[in-house]
């Protein structure tokens, strides 16, 4: 499944897209960046509370095929544009991590 | 210029972690026994202690520096340290506003105690302390840098609660020279595991919870106790210098 066809499912609101065409392979949750780099794999759709600017280059280590930032928190200016410069999808949902890895799972991304 | 030793991270019974026997004048007087010309009283989000400290300390040979760890939005402990105590409590004020609106609860998180230049019980702080603000780390080094004060990232080599562990890496554009490393790590060993780390001075603190832990953590090869002095220690200039004691 693709990054777009999840951002309509799930009526993501978009604030940063690159390429929403881009295939998801399975999702990792997780706040403390230090772990998510260890642990995110390729692909993957990230879904985190951070909306700090370091999220941006976490995502790239990882190469994870988009950001969720989870319950409506704020992205601060400066991670929009880096995202933006850098090629970074980020969404966001007001819904929790858990709302929607229950509904991740639903639509077959496991 | 003179070598002064000092301890620059302790919470006194204010901190909810900490040991209730932790009062402004049994912690000085823990400091003085072990040495120490400089120690800093650094409670979670609140510096409700430090005025007595400050007081407790004009008469013996210890100087307090005003401070206080703040945790921030993104759960990053940041140790906080001023010239002066007016410059605390009014970083103090704004550290209340931006706090949750919750009470303590003293059963699960610990007691906050405040008490005065005599060590008396003056009241609890009813407000929970032991959580994070809303403010983000780049405002609160804006705003503690504004008012003069100058910011540490605290106990960088921690699992949780620290600027590499929540965050992953020190974010390149942030005004910070300086980290505190924790007692469990050597200077060595962190800027192996973190070859960055070389880019900025360190400090190592003994972040006592009980009486026991307090004990000189750096050499401050300095003119007198002032912050400007200390950072310049640090920082390696002027012919200041500094020393962290394993």
């Amino acid at each position: 499944m693709r990054v777009n066809e999840i951002v309509d499912k799930l009526g993501l609101e978009v604030i940063a897209a690159d390429s929403l065409a881009r295939e998801v392979s399975g999702a990792y949750i997780g706040d403390l960046l230090s772990n998510v780099m260890a642990r995110a794999e390729e692909g993957n759709l990230w879904l985190t509370i951070q909306g700090h600017q370091n999220v941006v280059a976490v995502a790239l280590l990882a190469d994870v095929a988009a950001v969720i930032v989870v319950e409506g928190m704020t992205v601060e200016d400066a991670a929009v544009a880096r995202a933006e410069e850098k090629g970074v999808n980020i969404l966001r949902s007001e819904l929790s991590a858990y709302e929607l890895a229950v509904k991740l799972v639903k639509m077959g991304i496991e | 210029m003179r070598c002064f030793k000092a301890d620059l991270h302790i919470h006194s019974c204010l901190s909810p972690c900490a040991d209730i026997i932790m009062t402004a004048g049994n912690i000085i007087k823990k400091a003085v026994e072990q040495g120490l010309d400089i120690i800093a009283i650094t409670d979670h989000n609140s510096a409700r202690n430090v005025a007595a400290a400050v007081e407790i300390a004009a008469g013996s040979p210890l100087e307090v520096i005003p401070g206080m760890e703040v945790e921030s939005a993104e759960g990053v402990h940041l140790l906080c340290f001023f010239d002066q105590l007016e410059q605390l409590i009014t970083w103090q004020e704004e550290v209340y506003q931006s706090l949750p609106d919750m009470l303590n609860d003293e059963e699960y998180f610990g007691y906050q105690i405040i008490t005065d230049q005599e060590d008396e019980f003056i009241a609890k702080e009813e407000r929970l302390l032991a959580t994070a603000v809303k403010m983000r780390i780049e405002d609160i080094v804006k705003k503690i840098t504004c008012l003069g004060g100058l910011v540490i990232p605290s106990h960088i080599d921690r699992p949780y609660n620290s600027m590499l562990a929540n965050l992953g890496f020190i974010p390149p554009e942030m005004e910070i020279s300086i980290l505190e490393i924790s007692k469990h790590v050597s200077e060595k060993e962190i800027k192996e595991r973190f070859p960055f780390i070389k880019e900025y001075s360190l400090i190592s603190s003994s972040d006592s919870h009980y009486l026991i832990d307090i004990k000189p953590m750096m050499e401050f090869y300095m003119e007198e106790v002032s912050l400007p002095e200390i950072k310049l220690a640090v920082l390696g200039r002027n012919g200041r210098k500094s020393r962290i004691i394993k």
